[in-house]
Order: structure tokens, then C-alpha cells, then sequence
């Protein structure tokens, strides 16, 4: 038992960044065939990163590469606490503080057009906060514990008490993995409002930083998303990797199909859907 | 994996072109051409571009722009001008307000002619600068690490 505990949060830190990085080239590829394009190859983004790590540093501000690696290590942190099992309560605040070491990172640098992502960044984190929250108590009231470990080892997967806070967390997510209509805070492509969004001051290894912990961080809430499925038989955790990897196509094909909304709408829309889906569960819960 | 040619990541600048080779740029991203499955992305950001494509001649007021951009690109890097204007200023060679083709200001590695330059040919440009891009990468590297060892040489007397 002690053993098998340590190894988890190690498989994360060696294996959530190569996931993610070829769930990101599964994207793009899958991604260019919704536009009949060819797209890159797969290890695409490994071969991103190996290349940014190569280039000359030009630093706009010195406080950006330690604010990123800040950003970095909490994410890592919180990836680790969440693989040992412990409280999910935790988890969520010690993300959204390494979020808040992203907005100074993005800010720091004073150019406009990061300046107005990190704002947007801002309004996404609070649009997102309360569903987050939220996601962890539906947890608590359905199982009766915060504890990671103790929620995926209940008789029953938490879903069938909690498809509410689920619905409402498919929002979170699409919010957290940067997936249109929700991507205010990054416009990765060229053609649009502002030009790379939070990235547009970071270069070479600082921008390979940012990658990286953006692929702990999806890994990361994949795997909250895998903890509603989970249960006690073995069995359940295929049942939770064929839902996420649906999960993530759908998240693929929202980001090909729909528009970006401005940051009012994605804020009412967000907190209606939270205060809908997490409110009605939450009623029925705490009735029966 | 130690290639960064396969990661050629391009930031276009129009400088006074009449957008003809502008659209065959973008065209070269289009489902027809698809330069992404060379690992091309347009970044649209002088920070994390290795090749930067000009189109169009150089005039008084696009020039400190042009040389800005370059200067803002980290090392390696490598430029295409793309259609004859970038390559020469073209038909606008003469006017009073064109100093001549992208190389006036900045050094340009690679021309791509033609009026307006062919998808196929902007293609084959970019993948001739990231050969190139790969062969400066090098070199960076062979810099970089003499530096360490000079610096190191010196820290030990």
C-alpha cells in the first residue's frame, strides 16, 4: 500500500507531460482532418518544445521565467497531492493560487495585448471558480469524503449521485484546456484579436515552461473528470478512460465548430450552467 | 529528436506588397497546401518566429519596422522574401518611396520569385529555411556551448 502511494505522484511527474503532449498532437491532428488538411505528425508538440528550448532566451522581464516556473511547480505540486489522495479541497485552491502566478507572469511584462489577456485570464478563473468549488463538495455529499483515494474506492462511481456537478465540470474544463468557445485568455492562431494572447511576451524556454504546465494541468483535470467513474471494481477505470478520451473529442470538436464568445456571455453562461446543474443536484442531494 | 527543423515556426510581415503574394501565403496553410504538416505554425509573433516571410518592397516608413521585427526574433533565424517585390522592389523598383527589396534592410537567406509567388514555390522556400534554420541551430548551439567553456576555463584560472 505504502509503496504503490509513492508511485503514483512519481508516474505523474515522468508520464503527464508526455500524455499531454501527445493528447495535444492527437488534437491537431484530429483536428486537421475536421478541415480535410493532412496536419503535422503526432510528437508535433514534443518537437515544439525540444525546439524552444534551443533558442536564444530573450526576456522581456526577469520576473517571468521564475513567475512560470512558479506556475509550473505548484501544478506539479497539486498533480502529486491529487495522485496521494488527498483532499480535493486542497487541490483546487493550490491551482487556482499557481493560476494566479500565471496572471502575474502574463501581466508583468506591461505590453497591451497580454496585459488585456491576463484581464481576460482573470475573468475565466472567476467564471470558472465557483463550478470548481462546487465540484468538490458534490464529491463530499455523494461519498461522504474530500479524499481522492477514498472517492474513487466508494461501491458506486460518484456519477450516478452527482451527473449535475459533472455536466457543470465538461464546462470547466473546456474553459481550463483553453478549447474554443471559451478560449478568451488564448488566441493561439494569427489571424486573431490578439495575436498570441497570455503568450505573447513569452519566447524559447519560458513559452516551453508554459507548454508544459499546461499539460500537467489538462492531465490534472482529466483525471478529476476520470474520478466521477471511478469505483471500487478494476473495470471502472477503463469505463473512465473510453469517457475521457470521448470527453476530449468533443472538447475538439466544440473548438473546430464554435465561435468565441466575449468575456461577459462566457461569464453569465458559465454561472448559469453552475448555478442550474450544481444547484438542482445539490437540492436533491442534501434532500435525500 | 535533437532536428528543429521539423518545427519551422513562421511570422509573416506585408510590407508594401498589393496582397497578391500575401493571399498565396496564407493559401499555403489552406486544406489544399497544408504547410502544417511540415510542422509550420504562423505565429503572427516576432518572439517565437524562426523564419520570418516578407512580402512586398521596402519603403521610408516600413523599414525601422521591418528591421525592429528582426531584431525582436531570437537566434537561429532565418528570412524569405517572398515574390519579386520583397526580392527586388519588382515593378516598384523606381518609385520615390521604395528603397528596394527586403535585403536593404535586413539579411534575407532566401528568395522566392515570382509575381505573385506560387503556393508550391512559398512551400519550397520553407522548406529550404528550415534546412537552413537547422544548420544555424547548430552552430547556435556550437557557440553556446564554447562560451560555457571559455567561461569555465576562466572561473578555474
Amino acid at each position: 500500500m505504502e509503496v504503490s502511494r509513492i508511485i503514483m505522484p512519481i508516474l505523474y511527474v515522468v508520464l503527464a507531460p508526455l500524455l499531454g503532449a501527445l493528447l495535444t498532437g492527437c488534437d491537431r491532428k484530429i483536428s486537421a482532418r475536421m478541415q480535410r488538411r493532412v496536419g503535422p505528425p503526432i510528437l508535433q508538440p514534443i518537437y515544439d518544445v525540444i525546439k524552444l528550448f534551443k533558442k536564444q532566451v530573450i526576456g522581456v522581464d526577469r520576473a517571468q521565467g521564475f513567475l512560470l516556473f512558479t506556475n509550473l511547480i505548484l501544478t506539479v505540486l497539486t498533480g502529486c497531492l491529487f495522485c496521494l489522495g488527498m483532499d480535493l479541497l486542497m487541490v483546487f485552491f493550490i491551482l487556482a493560487t499557481s493560476s494566479s502566478f500565471l496572471y502575474l507572469a502574463v501581466c508583468v511584462t506591461g505590453s497591451p495585448m497580454s496585459s488585456m489577456a491576463a484581464q481576460r485570464e482573470l475573468v475565466q478563473e472567476m467564471a470558472v471558480e465557483p463550478a470548481t468549488i462546487l465540484a468538490a463538495l458534490g464529491f463530499y455529499l455523494a461519498t461522504g469524503s474530500f479524499g481522492t483515494l477514498r472517492i474513487a474506492s466508494q461501491p458506486v462511481s460518484a456519477i450516478i449521485k452527482t451527473p449535475g456537478f459533472f455536466i457543470a465540470f465538461c464546462f470547466v474544463l473546456t474553459v481550463r484546456m483553453r478549447k474554443s468557445p471559451f478560449d478568451t485568455a488564448q488566441s493561439e492562431h494569427a489571424h486573431q484579436e490578439l495575436v498570441q494572447g497570455i503568450t505573447t511576451e513569452m519566447g524559447a524556454r519560458n513559452l516551453a515552461m508554459f507548454q508544459i504546465t499546461e499539460w500537467y494541468e489538462t492531465i490534472l483535470m482529466l483525471g478529476v473528470a476520470a474520478l466521477y467513474f471511478l469505483n471500487s471494481n478494476p473495470w471502472s477505470i477503463l469505463l473512465a478512460v473510453v469517457v475521457i478520451l470521448a470527453l476530449y473529442f468533443v472538447e475538439i470538436l466544440l473548438d473546430n465548430t464554435c465561435a468565441r464568445l466575449k468575456w461577459k456571455d462566457l461569464l453569465i453562461d458559465l454561472w448559469a450552467v453552475t448555478l442550474l446543474c450544481d444547484g438542482i443536484n445539490l437540492i436533491i442531494l442534501m434532500m435525500i | 529528436m535533437a532536428n528543429v527543423k521539423r518545427s519551422p515556426w513562421i511570422l509573416h510581415y506585408d510590407g508594401s506588397s498589393c496582397n497578391g503574394c500575401d493571399i498565396e501565403v496564407l493559401a499555403c496553410m489552406t486544406p489544399v497546401y497544408d504547410a502544417e504538416r511540415l510542422g509550420v505554425e504562423n505565429t503572427g509573433d516576432p518572439m517565437q518566429a524562426d523564419i520570418l516571410l516578407i512580402t512586398g518592397g521596402i519603403n521610408a516608413q516600413n523599414a525601422p519596422v521591418v528591421k525592429q521585427l528582426y531584431d525582436q526574433m531570437p537566434r537561429p533565424k532565418v528570412v524569405v522574401a517572398v515574390g519579386i517585390c520583397a526580392c527586388t522592389g519588382g515593378v516598384f523598383k523606381d518609385c520615390y518611396n521604395i528603397l528596394g527589396g527586403a535585403d536593404k534592410v535586413i539579411p534575407v537567406d532566401i528568395y522566392v520569385p515570382g509575381c505573385a509567388a506560387r503556393p508550391e514555390s512559398i512551400i519550397d522556400g520553407i522548406v529550404q529555411a528550415r534546412d537552413l534554420f537547422q544548420k544555424r541551430s547548430e552552430e547556435h548551439d556550437a557557440l553556446i556551448r564554447k562560451q560555457k567553456m571559455e567561461k569555465n576555463a576562466k572561473e578555474n584560472g
